[in-house]
């Protein structure tokens, strides 16, 4: 028992070995991880040791376009509060959503899809019933009426999108799960009389990561945007915090007079788009059994 | 088929009960009501007789079976902020609009992004493949807000080509901008779908022997390839049509168009109850059509799904959406 769960584990080191290797030596899929690390860095350090602060106003330069003079590399709002600091703090709340939220996605939709997968038959059907019902609400507005429902406060705004966001994990964990279910050491393991816990944490868990990883790379770029759609219209993170989504909503609204107040958050949020995405595509390829 | 059709709708029933249940629910579970900010100042016995109006006093059990019995007849109650308004006539209004916008924007996905697609699939790794699938990336990375905006300022602004915002009753040169801030994502993810459920097929065994007994080539990829990869194409286009008849929100807020996903979000911040539910359930009554017809589609364009429809276990709706490599 014990060599051969030393021996799996072996097995296990060396597939991740190789799904390691392979994303490393995707050029788009490395950079994209790279500035998504350089940037999360600089939202954790410029809103605390930036040249201002978040709502520092500059009475003498209010709307000015980017310069280096004085620091506003990013130029400033229509309230002389300074982009480049704005900018940055955006990405930490709307990073911080996004992780967050798949957080919270990732811990219900796993945990539901196991279970319906692992006990199968009638409880199956029910768990898969009930998610036909939400799906059936549009994502964005059960996000929207929550969110309305419930006010908008930094830690309901991201329970909100997690709530929502799970169903497709769950499905895919399901159907994983039901796979599995038919193999020979989980009958074995049955035979055993391990507990359903202990066969769902030690069989089906490992088993369901890969597609999971994947999925969550790029859960967390599509929840950045449900929180800036939300920040966009309003419902959001609210002054004097901000996301690149009121970011862009603010600028949106000044592009006339000062279109960078527009473009520079929309660039960081696309950037980051990007590289999730990259990201996500680079992971499918190095966890793909079929690439082997 | 007739009878998968049939049980297939009345599986339907259900599955709206339930979601006129759910939002019914959160909506009045939810603390504050209609007539909470701007009454304050008036004498408490006034916001009482008109919440006694609207049965808002009612408890929430007997509100829903009023709202039920309503819904039967067909009546979607009177919107609370709109006094002078039925929700069917803010949507027997709205909804054209969303529709005529959205069906544009998936017209203009199809024939784009399943052009591209194919173009791509066909020249993989050429010059036409890498500019098709760059471009796919870029639409798909930029989300609609973005784009939209800078549209405006392009074409608006800058340019002054076309009208920055209204419905202009209709005009297309109003259309124009919102139909392709919302084309562009659908045209990329469609384009990337197609790309990578095409290059799948062609990879088959069956299409090698297609090859193989000295069919021509636009032959083999007409009967043998187009099939079977609409598959995923058809699964992305149910859902995200029914999303786009009801309306962009983020579309209709930028450009001041009337449409319903306008009024939903706007009845949700001002808890104007029966508009966010007339809303939600059209989209729901489209949804379960929408999936519905994917799935007869997947029977015609796979023998394999036609033949499982006797039995009971066949939910494909709103599965996976399969994204290519």
């Amino acid at each position: 028992m014990a060599a051969e769960s030393s021996s799996a584990n072996r097995l296990g080191t060396s597939i991740w070995r190789d799904a390691i290797y392979r994303f490393s030596v995707n050029r788009a899929a490395m950079l994209s991880f790279w500035i998504i690390i350089i940037l999360t860095g600089m939202a954790i350090v410029i809103p605390i040791w930036g040249p201002h602060t978040l709502d520092a106003v500059d009475w003498d330069r209010i709307l000015i376009p980017p310069t280096f003079e004085n620091q506003h590399w990013f130029g400033t709002d229509a309230n002389g509060r300074d982009m480049f600091v704005r900018t940055m703090y955006g990405a930490r709340i709307s990073l911080t959503i996004g992780v967050l939220t798949t957080l919270v996605a990732l811990i219900i939709g796993v945990t539901y899809g196991a279970i319906a997968g692992y006990f199968g038959g009638r409880v199956d059907a029910v768990m898969m019933r009930m998610i036909d019902v939400l799906y059936a609400v549009p994502t964005l507005f059960l996000v929207i009426i929550l969110v309305s429902a419930f006010g908008n406060n930094f830690l309901l705004i991201f329970i909100s999108i997690g709530a929502v966001e799970w169903m497709t994990l769950a499905r895919i964990v399901r159907g994983q799960a039901l796979a599995i279910r038919q193999k020979e050491y989980m009958e074995a393991a049955r035979a055993l009389g391990l507990p359903a816990s202990r066969i769902l944490m030690q069989y089906i868990l490992p088993n369901v990561i890969g597609p999971v990883v994947v999925y969550v790379t790029l859960l967390i770029p599509i929840n950045i945007i449900v929180e800036s759609y939300l920040s966009f219209l309003g419902l959001g993170v609210q002054e004097p915090f901000t996301s690149w989504g009121r970011l862009i909503a603010q600028g949106a609204a000044e592009m006339e007079a000062a279109p960078w107040l527009l473009l520079i958050p929309a660039a960081f949020l696309t950037l980051t788009m990007f590289c999730f995405n990259f990201m996500g595509d680079g992971l499918r390829d190095a966890l793909d059994p079929k690439n082997r | 088929m007739g009878l998968y059709v049939l049980r297939r709708l009345a599986l339907t029933v259900p599955i709206l009960f339930a979601v006129i249940v759910l939002s019914f629910w959160l909506m009045h579970v939810a603390p504050g009501g209609p007539f909470d900010a701007e009454l304050i100042d008036l004498d408490p016995k006034v916001v009482e007789s008109i919440r006694a109006a609207y049965d808002l006093d009612a408890p929430v059990w007997k509100q829903f079976l009023d709202y039920l019995g309503g819904l039967l007849h067909g009546d979607l109650g009177p919107s609370l902020i709109y006094s002078d308004l039925r929700v069917s006539q803010i949507i027997a209004t709205g909804l054209p609009i969303s529709v005529t916008v959205g069906l544009s924007a998936i017209a203009i996905g199809i024939a784009l992004g399943i052009g591209c697609g194919i173009a791509a699939a066909l020249r993989q790794n050429s010059f036409v493949d890498y500019i098709v699938m760059a471009a796919a990336m870029t639409g798909v990375a930029i989300p609609t807000f973005v784009t939209a905006p800078l549209l405006i300022l392009l074409f608006g602004l800058y340019l002054g080509w076309l009208p920055i915002s209204g419905w202009g009753g209709g005009d297309l040169r109003h259309l124009l901008l919102p139909v392709i801030a919302l084309a562009l994502p659908k045209v990329a993810t469609l384009a990337r779908i197609t790309r990578g459920a095409m290059l799948e097929a062609l990879n088959t065994d069956y299409v090698r022997t297609a090859r193989a007994k000295g069919l021509r080539e636009w032959k083999v990829v007409t009967r043998h390839v187009l099939r079977p990869m609409l598959i995923p194409v058809v699964s992305y286009l149910g859902p995200t049509i029914a999303t786009v008849m009801t309306g962009s929100v983020v579309i209709e807020t930028i450009f001041g168009l009337p449409g319903i996903g306008r009024a939903f979000v706007e009845g949700a911040s001002n808890r104007d109850y029966p508009v966010v539910m007339g809303v939600v359930i059209v989209y729901a009554v489209f949804i379960q059509i929408l999936n519905l017809l994917v799935d007869v589609i997947y029977g015609y364009l796979d023998p394999r799904i036609r033949q499982s429809y006797g039995r009971p276990e066949m939910s494909t709706a709103g599965a996976g959406i399969g994204r290519g490599k």
